[in-house]
């Protein structure tokens, strides 16, 4: 399979509100990505967007507006969608534009403006229930994830001060992230005695709600080897949707994480993911999700994760274990929904390129993952780069 | 490696104040679905106080909400089957948010209620009630695995609609 | 293209201007089982899906999310476009392409019939700050745009009256058509003006369907039924939607498309090299103006090709013989999936009384309608 490499990232602040519209965004992510990248609009074939509901930045055929600012006008762009899991996957789509051979360069984009919609994004929520058996019971965003993290701590006797440890790793890991919204110096207490959203969540075990973009740039093996110099590769790519009927699902295990995964590490050739992965950024909207979610990736046992997280088996300067969300994540960097996503991507990248400064993890890594989800619960996004 | 970040944050004032221009805009966007098949016998169903599933006879799953289609087996699934209207908790919330993010003084406690009659997993969303007022009480009276059972609205009232069922409450 | 890659399975609905029998997944469904056994696989075979979607459209906030079941797809990679259906054809070619996969399905559908206020839709496509405030009907966007081609090119409104004609005579002989219909060119300029000099019967009028397609590498062919319909050249290109910037006579991505296609397909005269033509016709000018973007007119002179007869079923280049989205009903992104159904029959001999005769090579192009600038070309064939 052709190889895919990575040239340049760039990213936004991450803001409740900012002044910029979504194509001013995305034009700030894409000049960072390309200047990292050292290369003009001119040299980019084609252009990737993934974003997520269109409700958020209350433009409908969003991926259009936003091509000004993508620098996609007279070129090939391609708008991909897996709600949540967009950012993870918008990646995923260059790869394949890239391997394909159709093209040797892509300009990767993500962005999200969830502030315009008023009185609250989560309003826009509401309309991802079914129309039928759903909706009219007068849902609201927050039940999907109070009630998969309930079956999740029920299955497995996992205790609210387990899962609010991720908040207090992610905030704090957060405060060394120049995009970072929400870093912070939180204790476990805080987290779990914050005013209760939807029991089990609370207001601190939640991600924001944010406007931001990032970019990626990518290329093909000859354009890089061309360039010069060391490369950080995309080694495998993985995504999974499972059945829409999510009451229907297990809640309490994202197999189709563990199905993303599997696809991405058969790419990658990696046998033993909790060897061969050194660093990871899992989807982590909500705290229980980052355990969850490193389940699904195999990188923990099922109901494990909480366990190696007690040991600080994911923190950022462990040297025996995988350092989890070094970036902050979503919980202290923000969640601006698929540009948090290419964040984590771009995360990776800085890590195994070791210019992740204040956040460069003490562990060597040569290969680290991202991951995304969302939908109904029910998509998982993976990308495995490597060095 | 991250330099010259860019972007320009918004405090709530700055809009209050004027400080910045908006402009609003109030969608129009009503939608009129079509049911289909199995979503329209399942209202016509709950209309007449029924919980309505459908079964296929390859892997003899039954499933809730019906389908007219197996996703699995990918084929014309084979039967109406009509379930009890009791079931099982597979999981549960105690909400106290409204979905504009205003907040409630009562809370709501949405559930995946799996149906009695319907293969085990096949849940439904619906909501507990007479179960407390606050996180104790409902922690103490709900937990997964408890036994429910759907109250109605009175028959003249249904609309064939899944708010047919008011809520669901304890067994015991 | 590294490997061959073609179309091997075809699955649809009929098309029609309301649908309350179905739900769009038991649309999906039915046209999934059709293309499944057109092809002769089952979902276990299927590698990868693409669907189609935009929220709005659907009614519902991150549509994705119902896309597997219904094309039996639960647990695989299946992702989201949300583009045009040629975008979609050329995001499967691409994942074909990688290696990782041998077959994927495509899928489009339109609901349109459940909008209530279609309008108010289209309009959330405009800038929000510089041109909704106006509070004007979105259909001024082709107005506007109609008016300026006609200038540049010298075609008529009289001429772009004839395309309604020809395409709602052409969906006549088209049995999945929701709106055949012998209509005169002078009772499309008599139709009430919309957007002057765009009139009521110059816009396609929106209907419901699916489309699923089997695409798969030649090297999966030999475990196929499907007849395979080969897809030599296929490019999308997007120009700004931005009202204040963007060119109003001619459509660039059709011509920067087009050229991309051709190059790939080995298409160096297009009205020689072409036996037909499915062409966006969302609009009777855009017909015109696409026809002259791909080169199948010179420019100026499409008006007059048409009138001459030239792209008439059983014409020189047959356009919209199947009666394009004016005959057959406007589907929104799924469009340009109704023109590769009829490419595919057409290049099978499966075109009945519609058939052109010895139909080797055809093309679809394709555009996301207003505001958009987006738009893309397949050329494709049979061995």
């Amino acid at each position: 399979m052709p190889k895919v490499a990575v040239l340049g990232a760039g990213l936004t602040r991450f803001m409740r509100r900012s002044l910029e519209t979504g194509r001013e965004l995305c034009w700030e992510a894409a000049s960072a990505a390309l200047r990292e990248a050292d290369l003009t609009l001119a040299d980019i074939d084609c252009v990737v967007m993934g974003t997520a509901p269109d409700a958020f930045d209350g433009v409908h055929m969003k991926g259009e507006y936003l091509l000004d600012g993508c620098g996609a006008k007279g070129k090939p762009y391609t708008r991909v969608y897996v709600g949540g899991g967009s950012g993870v996957f918008a990646p995923i789509a260059g790869w394949y534009h890239l391997a394909s051979g159709a093209f040797r360069t892509c300009l990767v984009m993500a962005e999200e403006k969830m502030s315009p919609t008023q009185p609250h994004p989560q309003g826009a929520f509401n309309a991802i229930y079914d129309q039928f058996t759903e909706r009219p019971l007068g849902v609201n965003l927050l039940w999907i994830f109070s009630l998969e993290q309930m079956r999740y701590m029920q299955t497995y006797g996992i205790p609210m001060e387990s899962i609010a440890k991720v908040a207090v790793k992610n905030k704090r890991n957060a405060k060394d992230h120049p995009s970072a919204q929400l870093g912070g110096d939180f204790t476990v207490e805080q987290i779990v005695n914050a005013e209760i959203m939807a029991y089990p969540v609370t207001r601190l075990m939640v991600s924001p709600v944010t406007d931001g973009a990032g970019a990626m740039v990518l290329c093909n093996e000859d354009f890089a080897k061309k360039k010069g110099g060391k490369h950080v590769w995309v080694d495998g790519v993985g995504w999974n949707l499972d059945t829409s009927y999510w009451t229907n699902r297990d809640l309490a295990y994202p197999q189709y994480v563990e199905n993303a995964a599997k696809m991405a590490y058969k790419m990658a050739g990696i046998k033993n993911p909790r060897e061969e992965i050194h660093v990871a950024e899992p989807y982590d909207p909500f705290c229980y999700k980052e355990l969850h979610h490193l389940e699904g990736l195999q990188l923990a046992g099922k109901g494990e994760a909480p366990k190696l997280l007690e040991k600080g088996f994911w923190d950022r300067d462990t040297t025996t274990g995988i350092p989890s969300s070094p970036s902050g994540g979503l919980l202290g960097v923000g969640n601006p929904i698929a540009a948090a996503g290419i964040m984590k991507v771009a995360e990776i990248f800085w890590q195994l390129k070791g210019t992740a400064g204040a956040r460069q993890i003490r562990r060597t890594a040569k290969r680290g993952l991202a991951q995304a989800w969302g939908d109904l619960m029910q998509v998982g996004t993976v990308v495995v780069l490597g060095t | 490696m991250i330099s010259e970040l860019r972007g320009t944050s918004l405090r709530e004032e700055d809009i209050g104040s004027g400080n910045v221009l908006t402009t609003e805009w109030r969608p129009k966007l009503d939608f009129a679905f079509d049911p289909g098949v199995a979503i329209g016998q399942f209202l016509q169903g709950l209309k007449e106080g029924k919980l309505l599933g459908r079964r296929c006879h390859q892997c003899g799953r039954t499933m809730i909400p019906p389908r007219m289609f197996c996703e699995l087996c990918f084929r014309r699934n084979d039967e109406w089957v009509e379930l009890k209207d009791t079931g099982r908790v597979n999981t549960f919330s105690v909400s106290y948010v409204n979905w504009d993010a205003s907040r409630r003084e009562k809370p709501q406690v949405p559930a995946v209620i799996e149906i009695d009659g319907a293969s085990p997993g096949m849940g439904i969303l619906h909501l507990l009630s007479e179960v407390g007022e606050s996180v104790k009480e409902v922690m103490a009276r709900v937990k997964v695995g408890t036994a429910v059972q759907a109250v109605w609205k009175p028959a003249a009232q249904r609309e064939g609609s899944i708010t047919d069922i008011l809520y669901f409450r304890p067994l015991s | 293209m590294t490997e061959k890659v073609a179309v091997v399975g075809a699955g649809f609905t009929s098309l029609r201007a309301m649908s309350p029998d179905m739900s769009f997944r038991e649309m999906v469904f039915d046209a999934a089982v059709r293309a499944y056994e057109d092809a002769g696989i089952t979902p276990r075979d299927i590698d990868s899906v693409v669907a189609l979607g935009e929220d709005f459209r659907e009614g519902t906030c991150i549509s994705d999310e119902y896309v597997p079941d219904q094309l039996g797809a639960v647990q695989k990679p299946v992702q989201t476009v949300s583009g045009d259906g040629l975008q979609g054809l050329g995001v499967a070619a691409m994942l074909l392409n990688t290696g990782a996969c041998e077959i994927v399905v495509l899928e489009g559908h339109s609901k349109a019939s459940n909008i209530r206020h279609p309008a108010h839709v289209e309009a959330m496509a405009l800038d929000p700050g510089f041109v909704r405030p106006h509070g004007w009907h979105p259909v001024f966007v082709a107005g506007l745009e109609m008016r300026r081609f006609l200038h540049e090119s010298g075609n008529t409104a009289a001429q772009a009256a004839r395309v309604v004609a020809k395409n709602r005579r052409n969906a006549l002989r088209n049995p999945i058509a929701a709106y055949p219909a012998k209509v005169s060119f002078e009772q499309v300029l008599e139709s009430r003006p919309l957007a002057e000099p765009l009139r009521e019967l110059d816009c396609a009028a929106p209907a419901d369907g699916a489309f699923v397609f089997v695409i798969a590498r030649e090297s999966a062919f030999k475990r196929l039924r499907g007849q395979p319909v080969f897809l030599d050249g296929i490019s999308w290109i997007s120009d700004t939607c931005n009202l204040f910037t963007r060119g109003w006579g001619e459509a660039s991505y059709t011509r920067q498309a087009a050229e991309r296609a051709y190059a790939m397909a080995g298409v160096s005269s297009p009205s020689r090299d072409l036996n037909f033509a499915e062409v966006d016709d969302s609009f009777a000018y855009k017909e015109l103006q696409h026809i002259e973007a791909l080169g199948l007119a010179p420019k100026g002179q499409g008006g007059t090709m048409l009138e001459q007869g030239a792209f008439d079923a059983g014409g020189k280049l047959p356009v919209n013989v199947s009666g394009g989205s004016l005959g057959c009903g406007h589907l929104h992104d799924a469009s340009s999936l109704r023109g590769l159904l009829e490419a595919v029959l057409q290049l099978r001999g499966h075109a009945g009384e519609r058939q052109v005769a010895n139909a080797r090579r055809g093309l679809v192009c394709s555009w996301r309608s207003i505001p958009t600038a987006t738009g893309a070309v397949a050329v494709l064939s049979r061995r």
